[in-house]
């Protein structure tokens, strides 16, 4: 089953390097968002007072729930997708770059 | 039988209409354009971004974006604006976790994951099911709210004989009908269009009734802050309640009828919809403050997680030419939906403020659910028509908002029949013009099935049904498309064991604590879960637990039944991972080809 002419591309350590790079990526913004998302109830819970402070009308844990929680969604999103374009990008030159190495030898 | 039309608002009537006509001329026209089999289940998988993204977030915001969130503001405060917020941010999860992998896959639907995935024919039936249940169960809500806004439209209605208004079902079948004929004649490219020129009709219909009401009767901020955040009995009020009081007078803010939450369970956090197990237990404000957190999570994890889930959702991403594509079309629908939520919890705020007297009315459109419809009404003192007008434009949201969520459920469902059932299990050596006629005997059976569950569904509440849907799709679909994408070791017995028992589980435990609330042989039932704050919060709101399990389910008979992991897994896995350019898709086919 094993084509001989990309052994790079088949085999194991570039698989796992290439999950290992995504998910990596893929984890840091997820982690940043569960951080703003969980975070929010206990601060409702721990800090009433703070988060009942008023901005231009709205407590401040309304105006972050209600408003300012979508731009936040928005840079993280758009951070992961350069960075994922990226990503596949660099992998895809690697890999052209290794086959025309195994054909020049 | 002849109405009398004089009886009906006028720009209600036709702004609806108009959107009605729209709707189905549009498919008409597009029914021209699709050609192919593959135009009818993934649009040719050429639908650019800007398209896409428009028609994703048309489909995704429903009946209960478009009236239930302004309604669940205004009956439950700060703890409903959760719903709008986890609706928009599930899309991260799916952008970051899923959509790139199961676009490079290149599987029409979810069962061909699923089988494709585990090279299990069993498990596709499993998927397929799924696919049908849950996607019945999100067009029940839909089916709702079509009946219940036409009903809205036509209560002043007259028959000869003297009876009024319009019933229920005739809302539903109208509508179910029209929605049909469309998905019938043009397939998923004619949807897409239909869909995507809706996002944006809904995004009018929400946006400049709320601007309009803004500049009469003063901004958002100032609607919040006529709420007092502190306690307003007892001592006098200090900085904060004399302030809220001034604000009150300035904005004419009308007296809360009693069945209206107090002020500051309203607006702060841990209000009246994640304490309801805790007051029936009878614990005290504080006490109680432990549960609703625990509601909170579970609420945000269900929604979160069941957006990444949801069949009709997913199948939207195969309509993409390549992965790239699908992660922008993604960003986009985020930013689309995420505007569009801003919007619905001004509704609640200012119907609170303004037209208090819904607390009063039963559930539907006479009661908070209706705010969105009713609101622009209180104009009409001050300008006349325009408040008509407004109100019109934003029952033609409503519109817009079941009718383009009911067709994309349409399509799933119909896709999972003709393509899956029928092409794939039932007679696998169709051509692809006998599953194209089928698909529109597929779209009637399925469009006459939710005609027929519609009926049955006038006395729920909307977002509970969608509620159900979320919990079940997070606790069944989003493990198994998570491990799935990620985890090389998974097998078919441990996916469909923690999919099966997730989804099951979570829906008996949903379902026992509404029985206990309303079927009265379930008397017992509701006593014990008085006593028992914990278990009845985790009953409603299943994900917290209900993921997890499918989770460690998923891992432990993975790992016990090892040996049937598909043998070519790493091509599987790299199929999924590795970017497009390599062109592992093609190379996969000739290798097979060769092995043979």
């Amino acid at each position: 089953m094993q084509p001989p002419e990309k052994p790079d591309i088949h085999s194991e350590s570039f698989l796992h390097m290439l999950m290992q790079r995504q998910l990596r990526l893929s984890i840091a913004c997820a982690a940043t968002f569960l951080i703003a998302l969980f975070g929010l109830p206990l601060l409702n819970y721990f800090a009433p007072e703070l988060m009942a402070t008023r901005v231009f009308g709205f407590t401040l844990t309304w105006l972050i729930v209600g408003i300012l929680f979508f731009p936040l969604v928005w840079i993280i999103s758009w951070i992961f997708i350069r960075r994922s374009i990226a990503l596949e990008e660099a992998e895809v030159d690697e890999v052209t770059r290794g086959n025309a190495a195994a054909e020049r030898k | 039988m002849i109405p009398l039309l004089a009886n009906v608002d006028p720009w209600i009537l036709t702004f609806s209409a108009i959107t009605v006509i729209v709707t189905v001329a549009m498919g008409f026209w597009s029914a021209n354009k699709s050609k192919t089999a593959s135009d009818f289940f993934v649009a040719g998988r050429s639908v650019s971004v800007g398209w896409n993204s428009s028609a994703i977030s048309g489909e995704y915001l429903s009946a209960a974006s478009f009236m239930g969130v302004a309604g669940m503001v205004m009956s439950s405060g700060y703890d409903a604006l959760w719903y709008p917020v986890c609706y928009a941010c599930g899309y991260l999860f799916l952008l970051l976790f899923i959509a790139g992998p199961l676009r490079r896959f290149g599987a029409y639907t979810i069962p061909d994951f699923a089988e494709g995935r585990f090279d299990s024919p069993m498990f596709r039936k499993i998927a397929v099911i799924f696919v049908l249940f849950i996607g019945f169960f999100y067009t029940m809500p839909q089916m709702k709210g079509a009946g219940v806004t036409l009903a809205y439209i036509f209560k002043d209605i007259e028959w000869i004989g003297g009876v009024k208004g319009l019933p229920y079902w005739v809302g539903v079948v109208l509508v179910g009908a029209v929605i049909t004929l469309n998905v019938a004649l043009g397939g998923m490219k004619g949807i897409t269009l239909v869909q995507a020129v809706q996002y944006w009709i809904k995004m009018f219909a929400i946006s400049l009734p709320i601007f309009v009401l803004m500049s009469v009767y003063g901004h958002y901020g100032n609607h919040l802050q006529a709420n007092s955040t502190k306690p307003t009995s007892g001592m006098i009020s200090e900085g904060d309640a004399s302030r809220s009081l001034e604000k009150a007078a300035e904005l004419n803010r009308q007296a809360l009828p009693a069945k209206a939450p107090k002020d500051e369970t309203w607006l702060n956090p841990f209000g009246p919809l994640t304490t309801k197990a805790a007051k029936a237990a009878g614990l005290s404000a504080e006490e109680s403050k432990p549960y609703s957190l625990l509601y909170t999570y579970s609420l945000i994890i269900a929604l979160v997680c069941g957006t990444a889930g949801l069949p009709h959702i997913l199948v939207r991403f195969y309509t993409n030419p390549d992965g790239v594509a699908a992660k922008r079309t993604t960003m986009w629908v985020m930013i689309l939906i995420g505007v569009f939520y801003v919007f619905p919890p001004v509704f609640g705020v200012m119907g609170r403020n303004l037209m208090p007297e819904l607390y009063n009315g039963l559930t539907g459109v006479k009661g908070t659910d209706g705010v969105v419809l009713n609101l622009p009404l209180i104009l009409t003192e001050k300008y006349g028509t325009l408040g008509a007008v407004l109100s019109g434009i934003t029952c033609a949201g409503a519109f817009a908002a079941f009718m383009s969520t009911f067709s994309g459920l349409l399509v799933s469902m119909t896709g999972a029949l003709a393509h899956d059932i029928y092409g794939r299990i039932l007679r696998p050596k169709s051509t692809p013009e006998d599953r194209m006629k089928m698909f529109k005997y597929c779209a009637v059976i399925c469009g006459v099935g939710a005609i027929l569950l519609g009926f049955f569904v006038e006395t729920f509440e909307i977002n509970k049904l969608v509620g159900w849907a979320f919990a079940i799709a997070a606790t069944s679909y989003f493990p198994l498309l998570f491990l799935a994408t990620w985890w090389r070791n998974i097998t078919m017995k441990g996916a469909a064991t923690g999919m099966l028992a997730g989804g099951t589980l979570s829906l008996v435990a949903i379902a026992s604590t509404m029985v206990a609330d309303q079927a009265k042989w379930a008397e017992g039932l509701k006593v014990w879960y008085a006593a028992h704050p914990l278990a009845r919060t985790l009953a409603e709101q299943p994900a917290i637990w209900g993921l997890p399990l499918a989770i460690v389910l998923m891992i432990v008979i993975s790992k016990l039944t090892r040996s049937e992991v598909p043998a070519d897994i790493r091509m599987k896995m790299l199929v999924l991972h590795a970017p497009e350019k390599l062109g592992l898709k093609q190379e996969y086919i000739q290798e097979q080809q060769h092995g043979h």
